[in-house]
């Protein structure tokens, strides 16, 4: 087993509610029937989306204790009030009621919160240990790591950061799976009988072959359950996907829920703009992701802070510059936009004609500055000059990061 | 000399019929790159731009004597793709393809561990080596003849490296991007050791980005085996936490992988760290003592 551990690529999936679409998240309820289907043992139970349903799963899991879960896609959903124990259907019904239709408030969700559409309605076990599973890519290994923790329910993260030794990880071999030995070094690692680990080491094989075979790039079994009479069951599930992968999983492509995601992120990948909303003035409209980092960074050496991070691609056309440019200018934070183009591919005299055109058609209001460089960038300078609209044209990356902070001033 | 790509590279394009492919072949050879082969199965017996297409690299290989091999072929057939040419014996694998699932990355690196071939990609512009050959969809003209070599996990963002130390009067000797996807062929370290290695190679520029470790495991490695000057810019000074920008890799979580962090690993290391994309070529002027 490597020593050192990268966790910074697996631990972003766990911890932020609204990163990007490119890693496709799904509902706890929908991991479950996944896992389920790989024979993975979870609690019994049914997602609703109404009170009366609440109640109707509660009687069909015989009446007693159920558990009613907000489904969102963030954690932290028990402290957030999101998570609560009904003794009897009428108490599921009552406590649905107050669940759906709430806004969740979580440290994942971010102060404004998550509308719940859905909760999960499950059974009540008897608890008698509750532990951690996860499986991540370790990028630095190239290999997939299946970790487990005796600190279940605990945010992960911090265990990572403030007792690493209490992570146990195997690295699998890819060509050919995770072996039941290493799940055995797990399950005897976490300390349990004899009779609970010929338990966990199924639960652990079934696990990495549900992770391999939809192309997971996050799974988490946070707590992982022990219960009084020694099953072992995931009580709560997480999972993530490789979305490069989505082509070979259809179904998987189904489960996306769009009322989960940043509105603005969403219309974004409509059009193959890749945008995230940032709290600054400056509008940034940028060919390629590092420039466009490059370019926010300048831009906060100039004294402002960029409003956007925003990646137009290499075909930075008439219509994508179009739809940047309404996207950018739907924020009414933003006092001025920095348009940044290195013609590689896509040359500047196209670009400069898109940028023309798609300011005509939106109106464009606020200063802009723009910089173009790379092919033909002489020619594109020359068309934004004679365009007869308010532009003010750079050559170089400092003189325009200049130019923009001097406006916003 | 330069580094992957010289004046004896003979290179096979694979989905050399499909749009990009085409189209980038056309740029390569405008340059001066010598394409010999073009790979597409099934359409073995087309030309294109006066390039014969196999249906195998096999085939283009002995035919050819290919020993560097371009691939544009799509996201769900690109790992068959580089295992087929590592299999074929060629020696450089430069892929473009954006979008290869992880999983079949980790098969691909695998399969590539007990062979001859090094690969650079995928989701990345390419190879330069100026004036001799380009291996790649970078544009050709802002790049000059040299001793500085790059190495970048970015597209675009090299290109305004490599046009400011072209500016500034430093050409390079190879240029190379490793692309921005989790697993990739060539890390900087495997490029870092070339460079070093290489005479014609003065001075060294490395642009990184925020996530993961590579840029820290760089740092320690070049302290330790690289005496050639070098020069780095982190890109995502100012990207917040948990937001993947852009790159599957480029984000920041937990505080780990931040620009600040790399940074201060960096010049701990002896490395001269470029605070604005805009000083990376005067950074490098001014390493180099000029």
């Amino acid at each position: 087993m490597l020593q050192f551990f990268d966790f910074s690529e697996w631990s972003f999936a766990y911890g932020h509610a609204d990163i990007k679409e490119e890693m496709l998240k799904i509902h706890e309820y929908q991991a479950k029937a996944i896992l389920r289907s790989f024979g993975v043992p979870t609690p019994e139970g049914e997602v609703a989306e109404t009170p009366d349903q609440a109640k109707a799963v509660a009687e069909k899991l015989g009446g007693g204790v159920v558990v009613v879960k907000a489904q969102i896609h963030a954690g932290g959903r028990g402290k957030g009030g999101g998570v609560k124990l009904a003794k009897n259907p009428n108490e599921a019904f009552e406590l649905a009621g107050k669940i759906i239709g709430m806004n969740l408030v979580t440290h994942q969700t971010g102060p404004e919160g998550k509308k719940v559409n859905k909760v999960l309605v499950e059974q009540g076990l008897d608890i008698a240990n509750e532990l951690y599973a996860g499986i991540v890519i370790d990028r630095s290994s190239g290999k997939p790591v299946v970790m487990a923790s005796i600190e279940g329910g605990m945010e992960i993260e911090e265990v990572a950061t403030n007792s690493p030794e209490k992570i146990l990880k195997e690295y699998v071999d890819v060509e050919h799976g995770l072996q039941p030995f290493q799940a055995r070094n797990l399950a005897f690692g976490l300390g349990l009988s004899p009779a609970v680990v010929k338990k966990a080491v199924p639960f652990f094989m079934k696990l990495y072959r549900a992770f391999e075979a939809k192309d997971a790039s996050l799974m988490e079994i946070n707590p992982l359950i022990v219960t009084g009479d020694g099953n072992v069951l995931a009580l709560d599930a997480k999972m993530n996907f490789d979305d490069n992968a989505m082509f070979r999983h259809p179904d998987l492509k189904e489960l996306r829920d769009l009322t989960e995601e940043n509105p603005y992120e969403v219309e974004a990948s409509k059009y193959d703009l890749n945008f995230i909303k940032l709290d600054g003035n400056v509008g940034c409209m940028v060919n390629g992701a590092g420039l466009a980092m490059a370019t926010m960074d300048i831009i906060k050496l100039a004294g402002e802070a960029p409003a956007n991070f925003l990646d137009v691609g290499g075909a930075a056309n008439a219509e994508r510059v179009e739809h940047a440019f309404r996207l950018i200018l739907s924020d009414p934070a933003v006092k001025a936009v920095l348009i940044n183009i290195f013609g590689g591919i896509v040359r500047c005299d196209m670009v400069a004609t898109g940028i023309v055109e798609a300011a005509k058609k939106v109106g464009v209001k606020v200063p802009i500055v723009i910089r173009l460089q790379g092919t033909n960038a002489k020619e594109g300078s020359e068309i934004l000059k004679q365009s007869g609209l308010n532009f003010s044209v750079a050559s170089e990356l400092e003189e325009a990061a200049e130019k923009v902070a001097a406006v916003v001033k | 000399m330069a580094i992957l790509v010289n004046e004896d590279s003979r290179i096979v394009v694979q989905g050399i019929t499909g749009g990009e492919g085409s189209f980038h072949t056309k740029q390569c050879i405008d340059y001066g790159t010598k394409i010999v082969a073009g790979v597409t199965p099934g359409k073995g017996g087309q030309e294109v731009d006066g390039v014969p297409v196999y249906n195998t690299v096999r085939e283009a290989r002995e035919k050819k004597g290919a020993n560097v091999s371009l691939i544009f072929v799509p996201p769900a057939f690109a790992a068959d793709a580089i295992m087929e040419a590592a299999d074929a014996g060629i020696e450089v694998l430069v892929c473009i393809t954006e979008g290869i699932p992880t999983i079949d990355m980790i098969h691909v690196t695998n399969y590539l561990k007990d062979r001859n071939s090094r690969l650079v990609g995928p989701n990345c512009p390419g190879v330069i080596t100026p004036g001799v050959a380009k291996v790649g969809i970078m544009p050709g003209f802002i790049h000059k003849k040299g001793s500085i070599g790059v190495i970048s996990r970015s597209g675009t963002l090299t290109y305004e490296a490599v046009s400011q130390l072209t500016n500034r009067g430093l050409g390079q000797s190879t240029c190379i991007g490793i692309g921005g996807d989790p697993i990739i062929g060539s890390s900087f370290i495997d490029l870092l050791k070339l460079f070093q290695e290489d005479p014609d190679t003065e001075g060294i520029v490395m642009i990184g980005e925020i996530g993961g470790s590579a840029e820290e495991e760089a740092a320690a490695f070049i302290k330790e085996h690289v005496t050639k000057p070098v020069v780095s810019f982190i890109a995502g000074q100012t990207a917040p936490k948990g937001k993947r920008m852009g790159h599957a890799g480029a984000i920041i979580d937990g505080g780990k992988g931040t620009a600040k962090e790399k940074m201060a690993a960096l010049t701990a290391a002896g490395i001269h760290v470029a605070n604005s994309p805009a000083d990376i070529g005067e950074t490098m002027v001014r390493a180099l003592g000029r």
